[in-house]
């Protein structure tokens, strides 16, 4: 079954919560237990309304507090598709868990409170969704019911987004508004009747009808994660190369180069379990094999022989940081870059974009937790790498602090 | 016509996760209990490194209180496939002194595989146990990573976890931690009933109907055991039941059923109002129970 990735973001009040679980419940994903267990610790909790979030805050620290301190993983499907919702909250102090959300996500629902409109937290939401290239983007104006259905509400904020739209460098990102109200329903997973004036389909008809697959492709890339050596008489001189594949499709006899040694060679197989094929596309796990004897471990990246990409000791990348510790200058990180880990030292940092995206501070000397910022590293080696712009398996790594082992940070390079 | 691969992304994303977890470990190990995710983790390991063997061995941590059809498919499958399976015995840590039977209505030994998991993680020197746990089960589950680091008490940071972005997993570990991995994390029940379907995947004989010795307390159906402590008053009768879930006897609870396909079992999914972890005798502790048992090193 198809399976598409959505990432939510918003607080309590935008009815994020009440989006999700009406969601879940108008497409029959809640069962009895679970929806029995909601209105028990709603009503335990004096609440007059179900309050869905008590189904997605997974930890007492979340319960007490009534806040989402982590994402939360949300399931539901169709008769068409699977659905994968990473819900995250949306205020400033939860920037890392966004990103963390939307790194997976192939749609993003951006709420908005009709009576509100667009505030901080929106541009927030929709930056992340731009540096990120999450392509499609479904900006829900909730809360309809309470301002009369009224058209003009819905378009006065329609023209405050697009013009931070305008803005937006990623022109390719294709973003629908959609006029809802969660607690009601209206045009969640039906279309209402109370908004006759809008003509466009509802949240859920428009997930349905989605096709990811059509994102633009870029070109293949193949990191080998492992070599398949069986050591089995029928298989004695067997090396496969296990890897996923990003961008667009490999076929057997494709002219390969191997990264970073460069040595060249063809696609002689493309196995998945006991059958081969001739082709295989974005997102499939294969093994490779190639037609001459040649060094891969793991780590390399096999590339089309007319697709290398460019290589250098040095990288400059947006940094979404993640630790209590401070990035700073002359600190070290081990980069994990797809499968491969290289040393990096920080040279210097450009610029730190500033909480409410009204600019840049470029004589920052720090990048602290939750923060934004354009960083420039030096690197232990030589690293072939793509502009994430281009590519984002080829173009995005992970830092990693080398005396905790903690995921530090991401870079989307360029 | 040129053969293009048809790729499922639940399973893709499952054998890039297992393939991660032998690049980037020394010593993993795959947490079996004999139940149908672990049983569809083997199906996707073998995927993952064919032609070779599936790189790792399996552990069953055995409370003694199983249904025997488990164990006697466990054998089976380990046979065919050749597999490598370590087997502990909760038994032995009650024997040692090291925990104590719980006693009374309630009792299990559920609880008490913790200890036996964590002796073993110790004597083998895992650093990864891959497990089949999914965020779909269970709401402190839905906050698990796919590798979820735990420190020498075996203890989960649920507060302080790693980010994980893109497909990016950071594996790296100090001497005396594991990982716990979760390839399926992202798949529903019915995605693991599918793909047995779509598979032809071998279960044990439990999960389809039949007949059993069974007793109702608080709605739920236990069987009948010397294992399960029974008051006088609870009634036996031969019920036609299934599990859709599989723990040990004392904490699994069957449900009424005639399913006795793969296919009626799906078609009965589909419809069912009940989630499958609400015949989980252990997560009816308390509202926190899972979260609990994960900080104290559950997998």
């Amino acid at each position: 079954m198809e399976v598409l990735k959505i990432a939510t973001a918003g607080s309590v009040d935008d009815g994020k919560s009440t989006l999700i679980g009406r969601l879940l419940y108008d497409t029959k994903s809640l069962t009895d237990d679970k929806l029995e267990a909601i209105e028990r610790n709603s009503k335990k909790k004096g609440y007059d309304y179900l309050d869905f979030s008590l189904a997605t805050d997974g930890l007492v620290a979340e319960r007490e507090q009534g806040i989402t301190i982590d994402v939360a993983h949300i399931y539901f499907s169709t008769k068409k598709k699977s659905y994968i919702i990473a819900d995250t909250p949306g205020h400033v102090e939860y920037t890392r868990n966004m990103v963390t959300g939307a790194s997976q996500a192939q749609a993003s629902i951006i709420l908005i409170d009709a009576r509100k409109g667009v505030i901080e937290q929106t541009y927030r939401h929709f930056f992340i969704n731009n540096l990120l290239r999450v392509k499609h983007v479904i900006v829900a104006v909730n809360k309809m019911d309470l301002v009369d259905y009224d058209q003009q509400v819905f378009e006065d904020i329609k023209a405050d987004f697009e013009k931070l739209n305008a803005q937006s460098s990623y022109e390719e990102q294709e973003v629908t508004f959609i006029p809802i109200s969660a607690l009601k329903g209206d045009n969640v997973a039906q279309k209402t009747d109370a908004m006759s004036w809008y003509t466009g389909d509802s949240v859920l008809d428009f997930l349905e009808a989605l096709k990811p697959e059509q994102e633009e492709l870029t070109a293949a890339r193949f990191p080998v994660q492992t070599v398949i050596r069986p050591k089995k008489d029928e298989f004695h001189d067997y090396r496969g190369y296990a890897g996923k594949i990003y961008g667009n499709s490999l076929k057997v006899g494709d002219a390969v180069t191997v990264l970073p040694s460069l040595t060249s060679s063809k696609i002689k197989s493309i196995e998945f379990f006991d059958e081969q094929y001739d082709e295989a596309i974005a997102g499939s796990s294969v093994t490779i094999t190639l037609e001459n004897d040649i060094n891969v471990t793991r780590g390399d990246i096999l590339v089309k022989s007319d697709e290398v990409p460019h290589s250098a000791k040095t990288l400059t990348a947006s940094v979404c940081w993640m630790d209590g510790k401070a990035l700073i200058p002359g600190a070290k990180y081990e980069i994990q870059h797809n499968t491969n880990r290289v040393l990096a030292k920080i040279d210097s940092i450009e610029n730190v974009i500033s909480t409410d995206y009204s600019g840049e501070d470029s004589s920052a000397t720090q990048l602290t937790l939750n923060e934004i910022g354009k960083v420039n590293f030096k690197l232990s080696k030589n690293l072939f790498y793509d502009n994430y712009t281009d590519n984002k398996a080829g173009g995005s790594f992970i830092l990693i602090d080398t005396q905790s082992n903690t995921t530090a940070g991401v870079g989307f390079i360029g | 016509m040129s053969k293009i691969l048809k790729t499922n992304a639940l399973e893709s994303e499952a054998i890039y996760i297992f393939r991660e977890v032998v690049a980037q470990f020394e010593n993993p190990v795959l947490l079996f209990s004999g139940g149908k995710d672990s049983i569809t983790l083997v199906r996707l390991a073998q995927k993952a490194f064919y032609p070779g063997k599936i790189p790792f061995p399996l552990l069953h941590v055995d409370t003694g209180h199983n249904f025997p059809e488990t164990i006697e498919f466990r054998d089976k499958l380990v046979e065919e496939l050749g597999l490598n399976l370590i087997v502990r015995h909760v038994q032995d840590a009650i024997d040692e002194g090291k925990v104590t039977e719980e006693t009374g209505k309630y009792s299990s030994r559920n609880m008490l595989q913790t200890t036996t998991l964590l002796d073993a993680i110790e004597e083998f020197k895992f650093d990864a146990c891959i497990g089949g746990a999914r965020r779909d089960e269970e709401k402190a589950r839905a906050k698990e990573r796919i590798f979820s680091v735990r420190d020498d008490f075996g203890q989960w940071d649920e507060k302080n976890q790693r980010p994980e972005l893109f497909d990016l997993l950071n594996g790296k570990i100090e001497i005396g931690q594991n990982v716990r991995v979760f390839p399926i994390s992202n798949w529903t029940e019915l995605d693991v009933w599918s793909y047995i379907e779509q598979e032809h995947i071998e279960i044990p004989s439990i999960y389809f109907s039949h007949k059993r010795e069974t007793f109702v307390r608080d709605g739920l159906i236990w069987s009948a055991s010397k294992y399960v402590y029974r008051e006088e008053d609870e009634e036996v009768l031969e019920r036609i039941v299934r599990f859709r879930t599989v723990g040990d006897m004392t904490c699994t609870a069957a449900v009424e059923s005639d399913a006795d396909t793969i296919e009626q079992i799906v078609k009965e999914i589909k419809v069912s109002t009940i989630s499958e972890r609400g015949a989980r005798i252990d997560d009816k502790r308390s509202e926190a129970a899972m979260e609990k048992r994960k900080q104290q090193g559950y997998f």
